[in-house]
């Protein structure tokens, strides 16, 4: 290996310092190249970030910036925006509509759409609510049933795209419409069907909370599970032979999260809590994105997303990825909507209507996933419907008519979209895809 | 190489690893193949030529598992088989470089060597494992590929080329199919390409090995398969075929285009034609 060249454009003074693995002085199996450039250290780092950022490889930065001067924003017009108390209720009311823009991440990463999610999570509760409600089965059975439409929808989604070949966003747009109307004959001549205020789902979605020791805990579970993740990597990385993070930054990333946490831990605290219901939606994001980066259906999902007939010369039954998506979009869709329904209490003709079609669909796109498939995580969800909510509740408490409202989260919705496609050609143009 | 095959595979060249007899296939109204048959034996590189439009790259897809044939046999190692889709194809042993290379532009290199193929414990992708793997992998190919953690869609032709041929590799092929694979490559490239099938060869595998370009097929090819309008039109032994043999068996008359051009320069005292035809079957080797 050419170690003189690849030393000579590395800083000789860190080299020293570093230990990708492997023997002393020897570079890592993959920092071989001599066309590599190698940087060292903190400064190293700083970098290497930075000309990813050039380059257009954007990841969650926008929208993270986005959250953050949101946040100031309205908080210079109007304190209570960031008070304890408006914290928890973002938390709260964000995380039904983040479950139904988790599948919508599914479905854009394969390229396709679905713009019934919010139908069919109404569908979903009025089933649901129906079978509890009328005819007295228990709560697990109604769930059960009510997850049951979701898993249905899908199946026949499937069938309609793999068999007949619609597309996806046609007979999603005949779901939306369709499924309306199922809606209101599900629920009958009632039109609104009010839960028991005893029900365990109320339980769940709006009494929930963990606050104080309980907080605590679950974020230093959190912060130790990252760390040990991180470590494993390093570990066995270098037992490889490859490079590997250096330890300085993951010790930096992971005391940057704890701070993070921990703070929002003391601040929620001083109200409710955090909310049982952000709890379960973030246990799902993280579970979503550790599924999507390191299974391989994960992988064959991001493949089939990226371009469908090689996914299918390489072996990958696509059939397969694509009934799997469309199913567990339209059980999330549902599952969101029992969760609507346990923090409203109520299911009605307006359940999941136009607006949570869409925003679902805009969170998502906000987060950061591509239209086009291939691109996207499954925090673009959690990220997106967080800024959503901002939006939603900022401009409520600062006393904004609801058309303004619309107005705001169209713009944001076009901004993000149109960050997504500068940093794409900015992407092309530096060869990164 | 990651090729664990068994030393023995060479010995056995009575038995044809890859058969294919009386293969038809139809697109509507155009018959793309009738009748077509190959054999391949283990430890022999078998030459696909053919204009354009001569069926070529139907046949290594019916071969793939990407189109099924409508009529005709397939035999692997001696017993008949169905290719029904591509992932059968892969267990009974068939790798495809395809010409448009099928790669993923969103997944890094790492993702693409093992697409469908991945390393895992209990479905969790085994990451380190593969990308070690892969280092291995394009170090034996002497590839030059700065970084396999960058996406597929930031390396250049070559660089594509050469990941797609280095997929071939993954897992345990008997026979591999390469369509085109010296197009986009540069000189050196093109000569790595042509180790690389020889290596092969040494390893006791069928390659199948389709290409425009009569310089690489009589460089490595032990025979050459001719296939004219979706027919077989000739079959030669590498060394007892002559390019002006080839190019008529390709264009179908002895009176054809390129001899006539040849024979026009030759009057002429050009050397033309040694700069458009530089391959002579005896020198062949010279490319390799």
């Amino acid at each position: 290996m050419s170690d003189s060249r690849s030393d000579s454009r590395s800083d000789s003074r860190t080299q020293s310092a570093s230990s990708t693995g492997g023997a002393e002085g020897a570079a890592a199996a993959d920092l071989a190249d001599e066309r590599l450039i190698r940087r060292e250290g903190f400064g190293g780092y700083a970098r290497n970030q930075w000309d990813k950022i050039r380059s257009g490889d954007l990841g969650n930065l926008p929208v993270i910036l986005g959250l953050i001067l949101l946040c100031i924003g309205f908080y210079l017009a109007d304190p209570r925006f960031l008070s304890s108390r408006n914290v928890v209720a973002i938390m709260q009311f964000a995380a039904p509509l983040g479950v139904i823009a988790l599948g919508i991440v599914l479905v854009l990463l394969l390229g396709e759409i679905d713009i019934s999610v919010g139908s069919v999570s109404g569908v979903a509760a009025g089933v649901m609510a129906v079978l509890l409600v009328n005819h007295g089965l228990s709560l697990a059975v109604a769930i059960l049933c009510g997850l049951g439409v979701g898993v249905a929808v899908g199946l026949f989604y499937s069938a309609l795209f793999l068999w007949l070949g619609i597309p996806s966003f046609v007979f999603s747009l005949a779901g939306y419409l369709g499924f309306q109307g199922v809606l209101l004959f599900v629920l009958g001549e009632q039109g609104t069907i009010n839960l028991p205020t005893d029900s365990a789902l109320l339980d769940f979605c709006r009494r929930w909370f963990v606050s104080g020791t309980e907080a605590y805990l679950l974020m230093g579970a959190t912060v130790l599970v990252y760390l040990g993740a991180q470590w494993w990597r390093i570990i066995s990385r270098r037992r490889a032979g490859l490079s590997s993070e250096w330890p300085p930054i993951v010790v930096l990333k992971t005391v940057a999260l704890a701070v993070v946490l921990f703070f929002i831990a003391y601040w929620v605290s001083i109200d409710r809590g955090i909310p049982g219901l952000m709890v379960f939606f973030v246990v799902l994001v993280v579970l979503m994105d550790l599924v999507l980066r390191r299974t391989r259906w994960g992988r064959h999902v991001f493949a089939v997303g990226g371009n469908v007939e090689a996914a299918r010369r390489s072996g990958i039954k696509v059939a397969a990825v694509y009934v799997s998506v469309f199913v567990l979009t339209a059980t999330f869709a549902a599952l969101g909507g029992l969760l609507q329904a346990g923090l409203q209490t109520s299911v009605s003709q307006a359940s999941g209507t136009l607006l949570t079609n869409l925003m679902a669909i805009a969170a998502a796109v906000i987060g950061g996933c591509s239209l086009f498939g291939g691109r996207g995580s499954a925090y673009a969800a959690l990220l997106g419907v967080l800024v959503l909510q901002a939006i939603a509740n900022g401009l409520n408490i600062i006393n904004v008519p609801s058309e303004v409202r619309f107005m705001v989260t169209g713009a944001v919705l076009l901004v993000a979209v149109a960050i997504d496609s500068v940093s794409g050609r900015i992407r092309s143009s530096s060869g990164r895809g | 190489m990651t090729l664990s095959t068994s030393e023995t595979r060479g010995d056995r060249t009575g038995e044809p690893v890859l058969s294919l007899t009386g293969i038809d296939k139809r697109f509507g109204a155009v018959q793309a193949l009738t009748d077509v048959g190959i054999e391949v034996h283990a430890g022999e590189v078998v030459a696909l030529v053919g204009d354009n439009g001569a069926g070529k790259s139907t046949l290594v897809k019916i071969i793939a598992g990407v189109y099924q044939a409508d009529a005709g046999t397939i035999s692997v190692g001696g017993t008949q088989a169905h290719i029904d889709d591509p992932s059968q194809a892969q267990e009974l042993g068939i790798a495809t470089v395809f010409q448009d290379l099928a790669l993923c532009d969103n997944l890094d290199v790492v993702a693409n060597l093992f697409l469908g193929q991945e390393k895992h414990t209990a479905t969790v992708l085994n990451e380190v494992a593969m990308e070690t793997e892969a280092w291995r992998l394009l170090r034996s190919l002497s590839a030059k590929i700065p970084s396999v953690r960058i996406p597929i869609a930031s390396l250049s032709g070559g660089q594509r080329q050469t990941v797609a041929i280095a997929r071939s590799l993954v897992g345990d092929p008997q026979v591999v199919l390469l369509d085109e694979p010296t197009a986009a490559l540069g000189v050196a490239q093109t000569a790595e390409v042509l180790n690389l099938v020889e290596r092969l060869r040494e390893r006791g595998l069928g390659v199948i090995l389709v290409s425009h370009n009569m310089a690489d097929v009589q460089a490595v090819a032990d025979r050459i398969y001719v296939l004219r309008l979706g027919r077989n039109a000739a079959e030669f032994k590498v060394e007892e075929a002559t390019t002006e043999q080839l190019v008529a068996a390709i264009t179908g008359a002895s009176d054809n285009v390129v001899a006539s051009r040849r024979r026009r320069t030759e009057q002429g005292g050009q050397s033309v034609v040694q700069a458009e035809n530089p391959e002579d079957p005896e020198d062949g080797g010279d490319h390799v």
